[in-house]
Protein backbone atom coordinates (compact mmCIF):
# COMPACT_ATOMS: atom_id res chain seq x y z
CA UNK A 1 0.00 0.00 0.00
CA UNK A 2 1.00 3.25 -0.51
CA UNK A 3 1.90 5.58 2.48
CA UNK A 4 1.60 8.73 0.89
CA UNK A 5 -0.38 11.49 3.19
CA UNK A 6 -3.47 12.24 1.68
CA UNK A 7 -4.39 15.73 2.23
CA UNK A 8 -6.86 16.21 5.23
CA UNK A 9 -9.03 13.13 3.92
CA UNK A 10 -10.52 10.90 5.61
CA UNK A 11 -9.52 7.18 5.19
CA UNK A 12 -9.54 3.41 6.56
CA UNK A 13 -6.18 2.87 8.56
CA UNK A 14 -5.03 0.38 10.76
CA UNK A 15 -4.08 1.98 13.87
CA UNK A 16 -0.60 0.62 13.76
CA UNK A 17 0.11 2.27 10.41
CA UNK A 18 -1.74 5.50 11.49
CA UNK A 19 1.07 5.90 14.14
CA UNK A 20 3.58 5.24 11.40
CA UNK A 21 1.87 7.74 9.31
CA UNK A 22 2.20 10.16 12.65
CA UNK A 23 6.10 9.55 12.85
CA UNK A 24 6.48 10.11 9.07
CA UNK A 25 4.64 13.49 9.47
CA UNK A 26 6.73 14.15 12.34
CA UNK A 27 9.37 13.92 9.84
CA UNK A 28 11.87 12.29 12.34
CA UNK A 29 15.70 11.78 11.64
CA UNK A 30 16.02 8.68 13.02
CA UNK A 31 13.74 5.04 14.25
CA UNK A 32 15.91 2.24 15.81
CA UNK A 33 13.37 -0.78 16.36
CA UNK A 34 12.99 -4.23 17.18
CA UNK A 35 9.58 -5.69 16.43
CA UNK A 36 7.42 -7.10 18.62
CA UNK A 37 3.62 -8.87 18.66
CA UNK A 38 1.50 -6.34 18.65
CA UNK A 39 3.77 -3.29 18.28
CA UNK A 40 5.39 -5.22 15.14
CA UNK A 41 3.29 -3.21 12.49
CA UNK A 42 4.14 0.56 13.57
CA UNK A 43 8.14 0.01 12.99
CA UNK A 44 7.16 -2.38 9.64
CA UNK A 45 5.74 0.35 8.24
CA UNK A 46 8.44 2.93 9.17
CA UNK A 47 10.83 0.87 7.82
CA UNK A 48 9.33 0.39 4.46
CA UNK A 49 8.74 4.26 4.38
CA UNK A 50 11.96 5.19 4.89
CA UNK A 51 13.28 2.31 2.16
CA UNK A 52 10.80 3.37 -0.27
CA UNK A 53 12.61 7.22 0.28
CA UNK A 54 9.60 8.10 1.62
CA UNK A 55 10.67 9.82 4.78
CA UNK A 56 14.33 10.82 4.99
CA UNK A 57 15.41 9.01 8.09
CA UNK A 58 18.05 6.37 9.72
CA UNK A 59 16.08 3.10 10.30
CA UNK A 60 18.57 1.38 12.74
CA UNK A 61 17.63 -2.74 12.98
CA UNK A 62 19.06 -3.66 16.38
CA UNK A 63 19.09 -6.91 17.82
CA UNK A 64 17.01 -6.07 21.09
CA UNK A 65 14.74 -3.64 22.38
CA UNK A 66 17.73 -2.71 25.20
CA UNK A 67 19.92 -1.62 21.77
CA UNK A 68 17.13 -0.32 20.33
CA UNK A 69 16.67 2.41 23.18
CA UNK A 70 20.68 2.72 23.49
CA UNK A 71 20.79 3.46 19.62
CA UNK A 72 18.22 6.43 19.87
CA UNK A 73 19.82 7.75 22.85
CA UNK A 74 22.95 7.72 20.32
CA UNK A 75 20.78 9.29 17.89
CA UNK A 76 19.26 11.96 20.21
CA UNK A 77 22.73 13.10 21.62
CA UNK A 78 23.67 13.97 18.27
CA UNK A 79 20.48 16.17 17.83
CA UNK A 80 18.38 13.76 15.93
CA UNK A 81 14.49 14.14 16.28
CA UNK A 82 14.18 10.08 17.33
CA UNK A 83 11.26 7.40 17.57
CA UNK A 84 10.90 3.73 18.78
CA UNK A 85 8.14 1.65 19.29
CA UNK A 86 7.99 -1.48 21.67
CA UNK A 87 5.55 -3.53 23.97
CA UNK A 88 5.75 -6.21 26.80
CA UNK A 89 8.68 -7.88 26.96
CA UNK A 90 10.23 -5.11 24.70
CA UNK A 91 9.97 -2.63 27.35
CA UNK A 92 10.60 -4.80 29.73
CA UNK A 93 14.33 -5.18 28.13
CA UNK A 94 14.38 -1.75 27.82
CA UNK A 95 13.81 -0.85 31.78
CA UNK A 96 17.70 0.29 32.47
CA UNK A 97 17.34 2.30 29.21
CA UNK A 98 14.08 4.16 29.75
CA UNK A 99 15.61 5.54 33.03
CA UNK A 100 18.60 6.49 31.16
CA UNK A 101 16.49 8.82 28.43
CA UNK A 102 14.42 10.69 31.38
CA UNK A 103 17.86 11.44 33.50
CA UNK A 104 19.64 12.67 30.61
CA UNK A 105 16.70 14.32 29.20
CA UNK A 106 16.59 13.24 26.10
CA UNK A 107 13.36 13.30 24.18
CA UNK A 108 12.89 9.79 22.27
CA UNK A 109 9.29 9.22 21.34
CA UNK A 110 8.01 5.85 22.03
CA UNK A 111 4.58 4.14 20.74
CA UNK A 112 3.99 1.40 23.71
CA UNK A 113 1.28 -0.87 22.52
CA UNK A 114 0.71 -2.24 25.74
CA UNK A 115 0.54 -6.17 26.31
CA UNK A 116 0.66 -8.26 29.29
CA UNK A 117 3.92 -10.20 30.65
CA UNK A 118 5.11 -13.11 31.18
CA UNK A 119 4.50 -15.80 32.39
CA UNK A 120 2.54 -17.31 31.59
CA UNK A 121 3.24 -16.57 27.82
CA UNK A 122 0.35 -14.24 26.93
CA UNK A 123 0.67 -11.95 23.27
CA UNK A 124 -2.20 -9.89 24.57
CA UNK A 125 -2.89 -7.33 25.66
CA UNK A 126 -3.55 -5.00 29.29
CA UNK A 127 -1.54 -2.58 30.81
CA UNK A 128 1.00 -4.49 33.16
CA UNK A 129 3.81 -3.47 31.10
CA UNK A 130 3.92 0.04 31.38
CA UNK A 131 2.90 0.12 34.72
CA UNK A 132 5.70 -1.96 35.72
CA UNK A 133 7.36 1.47 33.91
CA UNK A 134 5.80 4.17 36.04
CA UNK A 135 8.19 5.17 37.54
CA UNK A 136 11.07 5.92 34.70
CA UNK A 137 10.18 9.31 34.52
CA UNK A 138 8.34 9.08 31.14
CA UNK A 139 5.54 11.55 30.29
CA UNK A 140 2.94 9.05 29.91
CA UNK A 141 -0.10 9.09 27.95
CA UNK A 142 -3.15 6.64 27.01
CA UNK A 143 -5.02 6.84 23.91
CA UNK A 144 -8.61 5.32 23.11
CA UNK A 145 -9.34 5.07 19.38
CA UNK A 146 -7.05 5.63 16.41
CA UNK A 147 -7.39 9.33 15.49
CA UNK A 148 -6.22 10.12 19.00
CA UNK A 149 -3.39 7.43 19.07
CA UNK A 150 -2.14 9.73 15.90
CA UNK A 151 -2.64 13.38 17.21
CA UNK A 152 -1.16 11.71 20.61
CA UNK A 153 1.86 11.06 18.89
CA UNK A 154 2.26 14.08 16.63
CA UNK A 155 1.64 16.08 20.14
CA UNK A 156 4.37 13.69 22.27
CA UNK A 157 7.01 15.28 19.62
CA UNK A 158 6.40 19.00 20.53
CA UNK A 159 5.68 17.98 24.35
CA UNK A 160 9.18 16.01 24.88
CA UNK A 161 11.15 18.49 22.65
CA UNK A 162 9.98 21.83 24.32
CA UNK A 163 12.66 23.05 26.10
CA UNK A 164 10.62 23.60 29.41
CA UNK A 165 10.80 19.57 29.08
CA UNK A 166 12.50 17.89 27.28
CA UNK A 167 12.07 14.48 28.44
CA UNK A 168 11.21 11.11 26.60
CA UNK A 169 7.69 10.40 26.12
CA UNK A 170 5.62 7.42 26.10
CA UNK A 171 2.00 6.69 23.56
CA UNK A 172 0.28 4.03 25.15
CA UNK A 173 -2.28 2.23 22.94
CA UNK A 174 -3.74 -0.87 23.78
CA UNK A 175 -2.30 -3.92 21.60
CA UNK A 176 -4.92 -5.59 19.69
CA UNK A 177 -7.95 -3.99 20.49
CA UNK A 178 -6.69 -1.04 19.45
CA UNK A 179 -2.84 -1.27 17.24
CA UNK A 180 -4.48 -3.89 15.12
CA UNK A 181 -8.33 -3.09 14.33
CA UNK A 182 -8.60 -0.35 10.81
CA UNK A 183 -10.44 2.82 11.97
CA UNK A 184 -11.67 5.43 9.79
CA UNK A 185 -9.60 8.89 10.58
CA UNK A 186 -8.05 11.69 9.05
CA UNK A 187 -4.75 12.17 8.24
CA UNK A 188 -3.39 16.05 8.84
CA UNK A 189 -2.32 18.08 6.05
CA UNK A 190 1.54 18.16 6.27
CA UNK A 191 1.54 22.09 6.21
CA UNK A 192 -0.86 21.93 9.49
CA UNK A 193 2.19 19.61 10.88
CA UNK A 194 4.74 21.71 9.92
CA UNK A 195 3.10 24.72 11.46
CA UNK A 196 2.10 22.68 14.98
CA UNK A 197 6.05 20.85 15.32
CA UNK A 198 8.55 23.12 14.94
CA UNK A 199 12.14 21.17 14.12
CA UNK A 200 13.80 19.72 16.87
CA UNK A 201 16.57 22.41 18.75
CA UNK A 202 18.39 20.49 21.10
CA UNK A 203 19.10 22.40 24.27
CA UNK A 204 22.68 20.44 24.01
CA UNK A 205 24.17 18.28 21.34
CA UNK A 206 26.99 16.11 20.63
CA UNK A 207 29.47 18.69 18.98
CA UNK A 208 33.26 18.27 18.38
CA UNK A 209 33.84 21.92 18.08
CA UNK A 210 31.81 22.74 21.76
CA UNK A 211 33.02 19.01 23.38
CA UNK A 212 30.21 18.64 26.18
CA UNK A 213 30.51 15.59 28.24
CA UNK A 214 26.63 13.07 28.63
CA UNK A 215 25.73 10.35 31.37
CA UNK A 216 28.82 11.66 33.89
CA UNK A 217 28.13 10.09 37.37
CA UNK A 218 26.12 12.33 39.95
CA UNK A 219 28.18 11.39 43.40
CA UNK A 220 26.12 11.37 46.48
CA UNK A 221 26.24 14.82 46.60
CA UNK A 222 24.64 15.51 42.98
CA UNK A 223 22.28 12.79 42.62
CA UNK A 224 19.71 13.96 45.01
CA UNK A 225 19.33 17.35 43.53
CA UNK A 226 19.19 14.94 39.82
CA UNK A 227 15.83 13.74 40.94
CA UNK A 228 14.26 16.49 42.45
CA UNK A 229 15.02 18.39 39.03
CA UNK A 230 13.92 15.66 36.96
CA UNK A 231 10.44 15.15 39.53
CA UNK A 232 9.65 19.44 39.14
CA UNK A 233 10.43 19.00 35.21
CA UNK A 234 8.32 16.11 34.94
CA UNK A 235 5.24 17.79 37.16
CA UNK A 236 6.12 20.99 35.37
CA UNK A 237 5.68 19.46 32.08
CA UNK A 238 1.97 19.62 32.34
CA UNK A 239 1.93 23.13 31.04
CA UNK A 240 3.11 22.10 28.29
CA UNK A 241 1.13 19.35 27.79
CA UNK A 242 -2.12 21.91 27.91
CA UNK A 243 -0.58 24.22 25.46
CA UNK A 244 0.23 21.74 22.98
CA UNK A 245 -3.53 20.49 23.08
CA UNK A 246 -4.54 23.92 22.74
CA UNK A 247 -1.95 24.54 20.10
CA UNK A 248 -3.22 21.13 18.53
CA UNK A 249 -7.09 22.55 18.34
CA UNK A 250 -6.13 25.63 16.75
CA UNK A 251 -4.77 24.11 13.98
CA UNK A 252 -6.32 20.69 13.53
CA UNK A 253 -9.59 21.56 15.00
CA UNK A 254 -9.63 18.49 17.50
CA UNK A 255 -9.51 18.82 20.97
CA UNK A 256 -7.51 17.04 23.45
CA UNK A 257 -7.44 17.29 27.45
CA UNK A 258 -5.52 15.46 30.16
CA UNK A 259 -8.21 13.81 31.69
CA UNK A 260 -11.61 13.40 29.51
CA UNK A 261 -15.14 13.46 31.10
CA UNK A 262 -18.35 12.10 29.64
CA UNK A 263 -21.47 12.48 31.54
CA UNK A 264 -20.22 13.21 34.79
CA UNK A 265 -20.55 16.64 35.89
CA UNK A 266 -23.60 15.43 37.94
CA UNK A 267 -23.07 12.44 38.84
CA UNK A 268 -22.93 10.33 41.80
CA UNK A 269 -20.87 7.23 40.32
CA UNK A 270 -18.72 7.96 38.35
CA UNK A 271 -16.15 5.06 36.52
CA UNK A 272 -12.77 5.89 35.61
CA UNK A 273 -10.84 4.46 32.76
CA UNK A 274 -7.79 4.63 30.61
CA UNK A 275 -7.15 3.13 27.04
CA UNK A 276 -9.39 1.66 24.49
CA UNK A 277 -11.50 0.01 26.61
CA UNK A 278 -13.09 3.63 27.59
CA UNK A 279 -15.59 3.39 24.44
CA UNK A 280 -17.02 0.18 25.63
CA UNK A 281 -17.74 1.88 29.24
CA UNK A 282 -19.35 4.55 27.65
CA UNK A 283 -21.56 2.00 25.89
CA UNK A 284 -22.26 1.09 29.86
CA UNK A 285 -22.65 4.77 30.95
CA UNK A 286 -25.31 5.73 28.51
CA UNK A 287 -27.32 2.04 29.60
CA UNK A 288 -27.63 3.26 33.08
CA UNK A 289 -28.23 6.84 32.05
CA UNK A 290 -30.97 5.66 29.81
CA UNK A 291 -32.48 3.93 33.29
CA UNK A 292 -32.17 6.97 34.90
CA UNK A 293 -28.93 6.52 37.16
CA UNK A 294 -26.78 9.19 37.77
CA UNK A 295 -23.23 7.69 36.68
CA UNK A 296 -20.89 9.44 34.38
CA UNK A 297 -17.30 8.34 33.18
CA UNK A 298 -13.48 9.56 33.89
CA UNK A 299 -11.01 8.88 31.20
CA UNK A 300 -7.46 9.61 32.21
CA UNK A 301 -5.29 10.31 29.15
CA UNK A 302 -2.36 11.68 30.83
CA UNK A 303 -0.83 9.44 33.28
CA UNK A 304 2.46 10.87 34.34
CA UNK A 305 2.37 13.95 35.40
CA UNK A 306 -0.23 12.48 37.28
CA UNK A 307 -3.15 15.49 36.68
CA UNK A 308 -4.28 15.14 40.50
CA UNK A 309 -6.11 18.43 40.66
CA UNK A 310 -8.09 17.71 37.39
CA UNK A 311 -9.24 14.42 39.14
CA UNK A 312 -9.89 16.17 42.26
CA UNK A 313 -12.07 18.74 40.12
CA UNK A 314 -13.85 15.87 38.15
CA UNK A 315 -14.32 13.26 41.22
CA UNK A 316 -15.12 15.50 44.52
CA UNK A 317 -18.66 15.52 44.32
CA UNK A 318 -19.37 12.42 43.49
CA UNK A 319 -20.11 9.83 46.11
CA UNK A 320 -18.73 6.22 44.73
CA UNK A 321 -15.48 6.10 42.30
CA UNK A 322 -15.29 3.25 40.71
CA UNK A 323 -11.60 2.75 39.20
CA UNK A 324 -11.23 0.11 36.72
CA UNK A 325 -7.49 -1.25 36.51
CA UNK A 326 -5.82 -3.34 33.12
CA UNK A 327 -2.84 -4.46 35.38
CA UNK A 328 -2.61 -5.30 39.14
CA UNK A 329 0.34 -5.17 41.81
CA UNK A 330 0.57 -8.01 43.23
CA UNK A 331 1.28 -8.20 47.13
CA UNK A 332 -0.11 -4.51 47.06
CA UNK A 333 -3.71 -2.06 46.92
CA UNK A 334 -5.06 -3.95 43.72
CA UNK A 335 -4.65 -1.68 40.90
CA UNK A 336 -2.13 0.94 40.43
CA UNK A 337 -4.77 3.44 38.52
CA UNK A 338 -6.78 3.03 42.00
CA UNK A 339 -3.93 3.85 43.67
CA UNK A 340 -3.52 7.15 42.19
CA UNK A 341 -7.33 8.09 42.57
CA UNK A 342 -7.01 7.41 46.36
CA UNK A 343 -3.78 9.32 46.79
CA UNK A 344 -5.75 12.43 45.21
CA UNK A 345 -8.92 12.04 47.03
CA UNK A 346 -7.60 10.89 50.40
CA UNK A 347 -7.26 14.84 51.11
CA UNK A 348 -11.03 16.04 50.35
CA UNK A 349 -14.03 16.21 53.08
CA UNK A 350 -15.58 14.66 52.47
CA UNK A 351 -14.42 12.01 50.06
CA UNK A 352 -15.89 9.44 47.45
CA UNK A 353 -15.73 5.84 48.41
CA UNK A 354 -12.99 3.94 45.89
CA UNK A 355 -14.64 0.63 44.58
CA UNK A 356 -11.59 -0.48 42.74
CA UNK A 357 -12.30 -3.70 39.69
CA UNK A 358 -9.21 -5.25 38.14
CA UNK A 359 -10.32 -7.25 34.50
CA UNK A 360 -9.33 -6.94 31.15
CA UNK A 361 -6.09 -8.99 31.91
CA UNK A 362 -4.02 -10.82 29.31
CA UNK A 363 -6.60 -9.76 26.30
CA UNK A 364 -9.18 -11.09 28.27
CA UNK A 365 -12.58 -9.21 26.98
CA UNK A 366 -14.68 -6.49 29.04
CA UNK A 367 -18.00 -6.27 27.60
CA UNK A 368 -20.34 -3.03 28.72
CA UNK A 369 -22.72 -5.29 30.23
CA UNK A 370 -19.92 -6.10 32.80
CA UNK A 371 -19.02 -2.54 33.37
CA UNK A 372 -22.70 -2.13 34.45
CA UNK A 373 -22.20 -5.11 36.86
CA UNK A 374 -19.36 -2.92 37.96
CA UNK A 375 -21.17 0.34 38.54
CA UNK A 376 -23.68 -1.85 40.10
CA UNK A 377 -21.74 -3.57 42.26
CA UNK A 378 -20.01 -0.93 43.60
CA UNK A 379 -23.18 1.36 43.96
CA UNK A 380 -24.62 -1.13 46.31
CA UNK A 381 -22.21 -2.29 48.47
CA UNK A 382 -19.50 0.87 48.32
CA UNK A 383 -20.06 1.15 52.20
CA UNK A 384 -19.30 -2.29 53.21
CA UNK A 385 -16.71 -3.00 50.24
CA UNK A 386 -12.94 -2.94 52.08
CA UNK A 387 -11.19 0.42 50.26
CA UNK A 388 -8.20 -1.93 50.31
CA UNK A 389 -9.59 -4.94 48.43
CA UNK A 390 -10.22 -5.11 44.88
CA UNK A 391 -12.47 -7.34 43.11
CA UNK A 392 -11.22 -9.52 40.04
CA UNK A 393 -13.17 -9.25 37.25
CA UNK A 394 -14.88 -12.24 35.56
CA UNK A 395 -12.68 -14.51 38.16
CA UNK A 396 -13.54 -18.20 38.12
CA UNK A 397 -13.66 -18.61 41.62
CA UNK B 1 32.29 21.74 52.09
CA UNK B 2 31.48 19.81 49.32
CA UNK B 3 27.53 20.06 49.44
CA UNK B 4 27.46 24.62 49.79
CA UNK B 5 29.57 24.47 46.47
CA UNK B 6 27.54 21.96 44.28
CA UNK B 7 24.68 23.65 42.58
CA UNK B 8 20.86 23.26 43.79
CA UNK B 9 18.74 21.55 42.09
CA UNK B 10 17.19 24.50 39.98
CA UNK B 11 21.13 25.18 38.98
CA UNK B 12 21.79 21.55 37.56
CA UNK B 13 22.00 21.78 33.72
CA UNK B 14 19.44 19.45 32.23
CA UNK B 15 20.03 15.89 32.10
CA UNK B 16 23.69 16.52 34.04
CA UNK B 17 24.93 17.35 31.17
CA UNK B 18 28.67 18.97 32.15
CA UNK B 19 29.49 21.98 29.34
CA UNK B 20 33.53 22.43 30.77
CA UNK B 21 35.70 20.19 28.82
CA UNK B 22 38.69 19.10 30.98
CA UNK B 23 36.66 20.11 33.85
CA UNK B 24 37.21 16.62 35.50
CA UNK B 25 41.06 17.34 36.54
CA UNK B 26 39.26 19.49 39.19
CA UNK B 27 37.65 16.44 40.82
CA UNK B 28 40.49 15.13 42.79
CA UNK B 29 40.14 11.54 43.31
CA UNK B 30 42.94 11.23 45.41
CA UNK B 31 40.85 12.37 48.28
CA UNK B 32 39.24 7.92 47.79
CA UNK B 33 42.86 6.72 49.13
CA UNK B 34 43.71 4.72 52.37
CA UNK B 35 47.26 3.56 50.86
CA UNK B 36 49.31 5.17 48.45
CA UNK B 37 52.36 3.73 46.51
CA UNK B 38 55.71 4.07 48.03
CA UNK B 39 57.61 4.22 45.12
CA UNK B 40 61.96 3.25 45.86
CA UNK B 41 63.35 4.69 43.02
CA UNK B 42 66.49 2.81 43.32
CA UNK B 43 64.73 0.13 42.58
CA UNK B 44 62.79 1.93 39.85
CA UNK B 45 64.05 0.79 36.10
CA UNK B 46 61.66 3.58 34.40
CA UNK B 47 60.29 0.89 32.35
CA UNK B 48 56.67 2.65 32.71
CA UNK B 49 54.34 -0.40 33.20
CA UNK B 50 52.75 1.61 36.17
CA UNK B 51 52.35 3.88 33.51
CA UNK B 52 50.64 1.66 31.27
CA UNK B 53 48.63 0.01 33.67
CA UNK B 54 47.41 3.19 36.15
CA UNK B 55 43.51 3.04 35.11
CA UNK B 56 43.85 7.00 36.94
CA UNK B 57 46.53 8.33 34.81
CA UNK B 58 47.94 9.14 38.13
CA UNK B 59 51.44 7.89 37.26
CA UNK B 60 54.05 9.72 36.14
CA UNK B 61 57.54 9.92 35.07
CA UNK B 62 60.21 12.28 37.67
CA UNK B 63 63.59 13.68 38.17
CA UNK B 64 65.33 11.37 40.36
CA UNK B 65 65.19 13.14 44.21
CA UNK B 66 68.76 11.31 45.28
CA UNK B 67 70.75 10.90 42.06
CA UNK B 68 73.76 8.81 42.31
CA UNK B 69 77.24 8.82 39.77
CA UNK B 70 76.28 5.55 37.58
CA UNK B 71 72.56 5.54 38.07
CA UNK B 72 70.99 4.16 34.39
CA UNK B 73 68.65 6.78 34.64
CA UNK B 74 67.35 9.96 35.32
CA UNK B 75 64.05 9.42 35.96
CA UNK B 76 61.59 7.39 37.55
CA UNK B 77 57.48 6.67 38.18
CA UNK B 78 56.62 8.60 40.80
CA UNK B 79 52.65 8.95 41.71
CA UNK B 80 50.26 11.81 41.40
CA UNK B 81 48.59 12.17 45.02
CA UNK B 82 45.85 14.34 43.83
CA UNK B 83 44.22 11.74 41.85
CA UNK B 84 45.86 8.40 43.19
CA UNK B 85 43.32 6.47 44.50
CA UNK B 86 45.85 3.73 45.52
CA UNK B 87 44.16 1.03 44.00
CA UNK B 88 47.54 -0.91 43.81
CA UNK B 89 48.09 -2.21 39.92
CA UNK B 90 50.67 -0.40 40.43
CA UNK B 91 52.35 -2.29 42.90
CA UNK B 92 51.25 -5.63 41.61
CA UNK B 93 52.35 -5.04 37.88
CA UNK B 94 55.70 -3.39 39.00
CA UNK B 95 58.66 -5.85 37.43
CA UNK B 96 61.38 -4.65 39.68
CA UNK B 97 59.23 -4.52 43.41
CA UNK B 98 59.95 -0.67 43.73
CA UNK B 99 56.67 0.22 44.64
CA UNK B 100 55.12 -0.75 47.99
CA UNK B 101 51.10 -0.08 49.22
CA UNK B 102 51.60 1.90 52.76
CA UNK B 103 48.90 2.98 54.60
CA UNK B 104 47.88 6.27 54.49
CA UNK B 105 48.53 7.56 58.20
CA UNK B 106 51.60 5.82 58.51
CA UNK B 107 52.97 7.94 55.90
Amino acid sequence: MSHQAVSEKRIGLEVSLAVAEAVKLADVDAIAAYPITPQTHIVETLSEIVANGELNAAYIPVESEHSALSACLGTIAAGARTFTATSSQGLALMHEMLFIASGLRMPVIMAVANRSLSAPLSIWGDHSDVMANRDVGWVQLFVENGQEALDITLSAFRIGEDKRVLLPVMVNLDGFTLSHVVESLIIPDESKVRRFLPPFEPLFRLDPLNPIMIGAIGIPEIYTEARKALDETLTASRIVVDETFAAFKNIFGREYHCIETYRSNDAETILITMGALSGTARLAIDELRSQGESVGLVRIRLWRPFPFDDIRAALGKAKVVVVFDRAISPGGPGGPVASEIRNALYSLEPRPKIVNFVGGLGGRDVRAKEFIEMIRTAKSKADAIDPLLYTMVGVRE
Amino acid sequence: MLMKLLPAWKELEPGCVVTTPGSSVNYKTGEWRSYYPKTDEDKCIACGMCWIFCPDASRRMVKRKNPKPGDLYSVYFDFNFQFCKGCGICASECPTGAITMVQEQAR
